[in-house]
């Protein structure tokens, strides 16, 4: 009974850090129709620079939420300037554009070594969050629930965002067809930068969330980019239900596929993904892109 | 005193004027000999940097010390990035073996890459001092150009088990690590250990490499009173921290990656009370180790772990190759062959020597990780608890019975009713 509650409580868990992970990249794949491949640099990117605050620079020592909160802004200018100075340059071009995203991950990877190390960087979970929640005989870390929380307020300030305020509007009109959007006087150039902007920020600040159980070392990109992708193709692009389902379905055939066969973990994880490329192209909840 | 008569010896037949001047000028005459071309294989990118550019640090480190002079002749040092596949290892080595023509390789890290390349070795009787852990290279399938003066995958873990087994009285353990050879071996070796001794693995647990949460597999971790992890790389600090922060105090035992001490400086209070087998140790103390260590903290201002030790241990082998032959290696054969037979007292961990198949005969250190005693800054320090001495790869077994049993799978030895 303690294994099947540990695993469900954990998937919910694991689906939530998965959901900031991969909520911008879906917004961005929605918006640009480009599968933004220096999503996974950009959680890594941001866990570096979130445990470097924490840890202190020039004997400055920043409180958890507050390095969160710094390092994700830090990755929001680092990409919108990607989408300023690379992307805007190849408009149209969806190849040109995957092939210069891969392009800088590869260069974000080595630009991190050189600068961390390859020693592996452990975060520290914040103080009042260390410990664990006790229920019956079922032992569960108080982090880890938080981050049911934490994913949860993100999920419903994006989607007040979105459906809620006038750039939303413009977002939302901006996915569904970008020309009519641009006759109707939405600047959609601009809204492309800032939603890069906000994916990335959503990457970095899921980086440093993550760091507390996943630490940060060299490669932490390349092992989340496949789940973002995996939970975005699953739900469906530019939909924030469908990352936020997308993600649910990920955490659990993650963690009950790791555990009950093992052998056969990354099948079960990848299957769904190949029936709804199959069977419904666009995703659970994604729409059909023009 | 003979020694020094069979050295005269040797210079004076290479060229019997030079052989005085070089005693007694060594300059002007080691100027004209081409310099000695060590090659490293090694990885600076990608997710194996850590242990790969501690390989380099460690070369670098003796290279320094010796002022980039071995056995009486000027060093070169081509230093090869594989990415840590074994494609690029093959690339590399073929660069390495072809372009630059290097006189002997260093490395490569991981156990596919040497596997990769092994072939290309035999064929260019390349003389290759490993740090990976490929056990049947020494083993079953022997490589006659290989060294390996680090471990073999089981070396360390089999004196573990019997620890596990007599010294912390475990008796039903969950092993864990990673689902790749490495993994296997080191369980394998463990397993076979800790039961000969009375012990008795309940289940074996293999997550993929990249497993970014371990809790499906924590989860899995009961009926037992001790768990066995062979962790590599950047997981065992994930996999400690996930272990603490689910509650489990049971006692956990671990190899040379999984308890390394470069890793100390990342480790938190959640590894407290790790118990790891290594072939070195950072609390050894003998000249060597004091040297090395130095060394590493000046030039690097780093605490060396198992990579560094081993990379350093391997030039120390080829500098006293290179000293036997009087700097002479145009043989291959009998480069290999001396190196073969050295018996070295002073490196960083102990003295070592090779048995007849090129794998190091040496100590193996059992540490217990806590904070009584740290140096070098740091707040963490894996103590020596205690040290098997002339450890070979076959442990308590005969070569021939080893040898006949299979190489450790992920089933074999299989987990029996207990």
């Amino acid at each position: 009974m303690n294994f099947w509650i540990l695993l469900a409580v954990n998937s919910i868990t694991f689906g939530g850090l998965l959901f900031l992970l991969s909520a911008g990249f879906s917004l961005i794949f929605g918006l640009m129709r480009i599968p933004n491949l220096t999503h996974g640099s950009l959680f890594m990117l941001g866990a570096y620079v979130g445990a470097t605050l924490i840890m202190g620079i020039l004997s400055v020592q920043l409180d958890f939420w507050l390095a969160a909160v710094l390092s994700a802004l830090v990755v929001a200018a680092f990409g919108a300037l990607i989408e300023r100075l690379l992307l805007r340059r190849l408009p149209g071009e969806p190849l040109a554009q995957v092939l210069v995203t891969l392009g800088i991950s590869f260069m974000v990877a080595d630009f991190c070594l050189m600068v961390w190390g390859g020693d592996p960087i452990s975060v520290a979970t914040p103080t009042h969050l260390v410990g664990f929640v006790r229920y019956g005989v079922a032992v569960f870390p108080l982090y880890r629930l938080a981050i049911i929380g934490i994913a949860a307020v993100v999920a419903v300030a994006l989607w007040l965002l979105l459906e809620r305020t006038r750039l939303g509007a413009m977002i939302r009109a901006g996915v569904d067809d970008p020309d009519m959007a641009r006759v109707v006087g939405i600047r959609v150039s601009q809204i492309f930068t800032i939603v890069f902007g906000l994916g990335a920020a959503l990457a970095g600040f899921a980086g440093i969330i993550g760091g507390p159980i996943l630490s940060v070392y060299p490669g932490l990109d390349q092992d989340m980019l496949p789940l973002a992708l995996v939970v975005v193709i699953l739900g469906g692009t530019g939909s924030l239900l469908g990352s936020f389902v997308g993600s649910l379905i990920v955490g659990f055939l993650y963690n009950f596929g790791q555990a009950l066969l093992p052998e056969l973990a990354y099948f079960i994880l990848f299957l769904p993904m190949l029936l709804v490329l199959v069977l419904r192209p666009q995703g659970l909840f994604g729409r059909q892109l023009p | 005193m003979s020694r020094k008569i069979t050295r005269r010896k040797v210079l004076a037949g290479t060229a019997a004027g030079a052989a005085l001047a070089t005693l007694k000028f060594p300059a002007p005459a080691i100027a004209q000999k081409a310099p000695f071309k060590l090659g490293l294989l090694t990885v600076k990118t990608g997710p194996l940097a850590e242990g790969g550019i501690q390989m380099e640090q460690g070369v670098i480190t003796f290279l320094k010390q010796k002022n980039y002079m071995m056995g009486g002749r000027k060093v070169d040092l081509v230093s090869a990035d594989t990415g840590g596949n074994p494609a690029g290892a093959k690339t590399k080595v073929q660069e390495l073996v072809e372009r630059d023509k290097v006189d002997v390789i260093l490395g490569p890290l991981a156990s596919f890459e040497l596997y990769a390349i092994s072939d290309y070795i035999i064929q260019h009787k390349m003389p290759t001092l490993s740090l990976a852990a490929a056990q049947d290279l020494t083993q079953r399938k022997p490589n006659p150009y290989l060294l390996r003066a680090s471990a073999t995958s089981s070396q360390a873990m089999q004196p573990m088990g019997h620890y596990a087994a007599t010294e912390m009285k475990l008796k039903r353990v969950v092993t864990i690590s990673e689902d790749f050879a490495f993994g296997y071996e080191q369980m394998g070796g463990f397993q076979a250990a800790f039961e000969k001794d009375g012990g008795c693995i309940t289940k074996k647990l293999w997550p993929p490499i990249v497993t970014p949460d371990y809790t499906p597999y924590l989860a899995q971790i009961n009926d037992c009173d001790g768990v066995c992890q062979g962790f590599a790389g950047s997981n065992p600090l994930r996999f400690m921290k996930q272990y603490h922060s689910f509650g489990l105090k049971l006692p956990v035992c671990t190899g040379e990656t999984g308890g390394d001490d470069a890793l100390l400086k990342s480790f938190g209070d959640e590894a407290v009370g790790l118990i790891s087998a290594c072939p070195y140790t950072l609390d050894l103390e003998n000249d060597s180790n004091k040297r090395f260590v130095d060394g590493m903290m000046k030039n690097y201002n780093t605490v060396p772990g198992f990579y560094a030790a081993g990379l350093y241990v391997n030039c120390q082998v080829v500098d006293a190759g290179l000293k036997a032959l009087g700097g002479d290696v145009s043989n291959k054969e009998k480069f290999l062959e001396t190196m073969k037979g050295l018996s070295i007292a002073d490196t960083p961990r102990g003295p070592i020597k090779f048995d007849h198949l090129g794998n190091v005969v040496g100590n193996i250190f059992i540490r217990k990780l806590g904070k009584e005693g740290a140096k070098y800054g740091l707040k963490l320090w894996n103590k020596t608890v205690k040290t098997y001495e002339n450890v070979s790869q076959f442990w308590v077994w005969p070569e021939k019975e080893y040898l006949a049993e299979p190489v450790y799978t992920r089933s074999y030895p299989p987990v029996k009713k207990c």
